[in-house]
């Protein structure tokens, strides 16, 4: 009758990506290609030590003998490294002091964003730092939290400000030959956000990190490294979006948190990327390595994570528990709908004693998209007592798509307790039904249903998180009928 | 207020009401009994707009409106409110979301701005008191792990929230315990007003002892085969279905 589940489905995929807009700002852009020069352009126009330039060097070569993963549930056709940009940066006249002389077009940008920095600064008191394709325009609050010895800036500018404490823990969390696309990042990476937290020091406010691709056929490769020391805390936020282009483009980035003794690291993410059009074309290839360690004792890591965009997501933010009793989690959801991809998931190490692993993976498809959890939870000879709990679940939006679960689990020792939980489930027409006779309609009723299910990661979400969050899974999916 | 005429619907090719009337004026209660498998509570599904049934035939006007040709939501919208047999459990959506949700799109659809934060929590302590309903229960996800007295009386706290103008219960009592039992058919008797009706289906003539009807129907085989005053309900309780067999 009415709510025929093709008609609505077909209804609600053809709606337009929101952030497709594109800003005409200049531009100061490397030539196409991966090279040596390429690479030395960059870091000159950063203006980076000796040390830097080997770093990325180094990296370069590693990558050249390295060859592209294919182990990952993905499909995607080669990738041409020497057809990508590898810098843009907005053309700059002069060092910016004051949020009025940022470029008007980018503060409309961000106004379309939906995060005007005038309005965040001064509402929500959360400290911004906003990246455009690869340089960091500007960055709020750092004044604010200058006074309790927070450093919260661009990683160029930290590079210059504070580069022995770069040296001391750039890579030290993702090797530069980790992997392919991590090296890529290590030869080429741009711009990122760079935070330290103090010994002792709680981040009074959430830090949140913007990130955006402008320009065309330009790759973004953003590095972001966070150290809590011991005894700190903090929060922190990425929000992400690009704009709608036919070709594919390629983002590759790295995070890296180090949380010494008694820290604790909450890092929240929001990844919205243009996802392509319901044809499959364009979109953005998301190949990320996040990863951090609790290098002191009771340290704690959390990563929560809601994945609504891309073409492809390829993505295992993880947790290494060196320190005894130190804790790690993953929260996780996961959207795809037309033709998207996503293969993600977590890993956690239990290298300590009495240590202990959350994972909570929800995974959601629509249309004719893969949806992929892949995890490690790793238990060693030395992690005596330890935990992991995994729940790992799969909501079907129509029959077309598909939901994967691969699970890998090692313990080397008798006295750790790993416990795997998963389910698949398809809304069903009998709540469907129950949600229609109370006057609620079958859009409306998705993103209920959808967004009830996905409750236990989005409660974990900072507030202006979580209702961004949840606006975007009812956006993405709306509709979608079992 | 609702006029079934002639009303023939099936599943599966296979014909389950064979031509039902029925009227119901506002203030009325109307009681729909019989044996099972008879067609009460597809009755009561396709009034509410349940797709998986074929209308063969007939025409069900509802206040002057025509509510074959209208959506489920629509159907609710303009006040047709269905308590269900078996509720369904929707993980993670807490009770207060839910009916946020019920309330303002059906506001929406009467052209209305949705209602004030306070204004909401406000009518939902209102009826939470009228009804003797624990606080806690409008925390909770809607209808999981809840009891079977539970999800009638979650169901009876939406019909109070909502406010239709015609209740349809689908066998209501169906796994309650006298208490329960009570509690839910004292809050229907609070929500009787001059301007809406109720039409109770029911197995057995228990629950008329506390919600009293107008009017008896007994359905059986598809078609209404008898109606009466509440003395009908008695009637049946003492001689059985088997009467009604015997006569139709």
């Amino acid at each position: 009758m009415e709510n025929d589940p093709n008609n609505i489905l077909d209804e609600v995929t053809s709606g337009e990506y929101k952030y497709g807009f594109y800003t005409d700002i200049e531009m100061e852009t490397a030539p196409k290609g991966l090279s040596e020069d390429t690479i030395r352009f960059i870091s000159a126009k950063k203006n980076e030590p000796e040390w830097l330039l080997e770093f990325r060097l180094n990296a370069y070569r590693k990558w050249l003998s390295m060859t592209e993963p294919t182990w990952a549930h993905l499909h995607h056709p080669p990738i041409n490294y020497q057809d990508i940009i590898y810098y843009a940066a907005p053309k700059k006249k002069k060092e910016l002091a004051s949020l009025d002389e940022v470029d008007p077009e980018l503060i409309e940008t961000f106004n379309k964003l939906g995060i005007s920095l005038e309005e965040q600064k001064r509402l929500s008191g959360v400290a911004v730092d906003a990246v455009i394709d690869s340089v960091s325009v500007k960055t709020t609050f750092s004044e604010t939290l200058e006074k309790q010895g927070i450093i919260f800036c661009s990683f160029s500018e930290a590079v210059q400000k504070v580069p022995e404490l770069v040296k001391q823990y750039l890579g030290t969390v993702v090797p530069s030959d980790d992997n392919y696309f991590a090296a890529l990042n290590s030869a080429v990476f741009s711009d990122g956000s760079f935070c330290y937290i103090p010994k002792g020091v709680r981040c009074p406010i959430e830090l949140s990190t913007y990130f955006r691709i402008n320009a065309a056929n330009t790759g973004q490769f953003e590095r972001t490294l966070i150290i809590g020391d011991e005894g700190s805390y903090v929060s922190y936020m990425e929000g992400c979006t690009a704009p709608m282009r036919d070709e594919n483009q390629l983002h590759a980035a790295i995070v890296e948190i180090i949380a010494l003794k008694d820290a604790e690291v909450k890092y929240s993410t929001v990844q919205n990327w243009y996802p392509g059009n319901k044809k499959g074309e364009g979109g953005i290839y998301n190949f990320v390595t996040k990863r951090g360690i609790c290098k002191g004792n009771n340290s704690k890591i959390s990563w929560t994570q809601v994945e609504t965009g891309s073409a492809i997501t390829w993505k295992y933010p993880s947790v290494v528990l060196m320190g005894d009793n130190t804790v790690g989690e993953f929260y996780s959801v996961a959207v795809t709908n037309n033709y998207q991809q996503a293969d993600t998931g977590t890993k956690m190490i239990h290298l300590g004693r009495n240590t202990k692993s959350t994972i909570i993976s929800k995974g959601i498809s629509a249309g004719q998209s893969n949806n992929s959890y892949r995890g490690l939870v790793k238990m060693t000879k030395r992690a005596l007592n330890s935990r992991n709990f995994s729940q790992c679940d799969s909501l079907l939006l129509g029959d077309k798509c598909g939901a994967h679960t691969f699970p890998y689990i090692k313990t080397e020792n008798q006295s750790s307790i790993v416990e795997h939980e998963a389910t698949t489930s398809k809304i069903s027409d009998d709540q469907l039904f129950y949600c229609n006779q109370r006057g609620i309609s079958t859009e409306s009723a998705i993103g209920l249903i959808v967004n009830g299910y996905a409750r236990e990661v989005l409660k974990q979400l900072p507030m202006e998180f979580a209702v961004e969050a949840q606006k975007l899974l009812a956006i993405s999916l709306e509709g979608s009928v079992g | 207020m609702l006029s079934i005429k002639n009303l023939r619907a099936s599943i599966n090719g296979k014909e389950i009401l064979r031509g039902i009337n029925l009227e119901i004026r506002p203030g009325e209660v109307h009681a729909i009994m019989g044996p099972n498998g008879t067609g009460k509570s597809t009755l009561a599904s396709v009034i509410a707009g349940r797709d998986i049934f074929e209308i063969e035939e007939g025409e069900i006007i509802f206040r002057g409106k025509n509510l074959l040709e209208m959506p489920v939501e629509d159907r609710a919208s303009e006040g047709i409110f269905l308590s269900f047999q078996y509720p369904v459990e929707i993980p993670g959506v807490s009770i207060t979301n839910f009916m946020r949700t019920a309330v303002n799109e059906q506001r929406k659809y009467h052209g209305l701005d949705p209602m004030p934060a306070n204004e909401f929590l406000a009518k939902m302590e209102e009826k939470k008191r009228m009804l003797d309903i624990h606080a806690k229960l409008a925390n909770r996800s809607v209808n999981e792990g809840f009891s079977g007295g539970e999800k009638k009386k979650n169901e009876i706290f939406q019909l109070a929230m909502l406010e239709p103008a015609l209740a349809i219960l689908d066998e209501t009592d169906s796994g309650l315990d006298i208490d329960a039992l009570k509690v839910v058919a004292n809050g229907v008797n609070k929500l009787r007003r001059p301007d809406n009706a109720f039409l109770v289906i029911t197995h057995y003539q228990r629950l008329l002892d506390y919600i009293v009807p107008d009017i008896v129907h007994v359905l059986f085989d598809g078609r209404i085969v008898r109606s009466g005053g509440k003395e009908l309900a008695m009637e049946l309780e003492e001689k059985g279905y088997e009467w009604i067999r015997a006569e139709a």
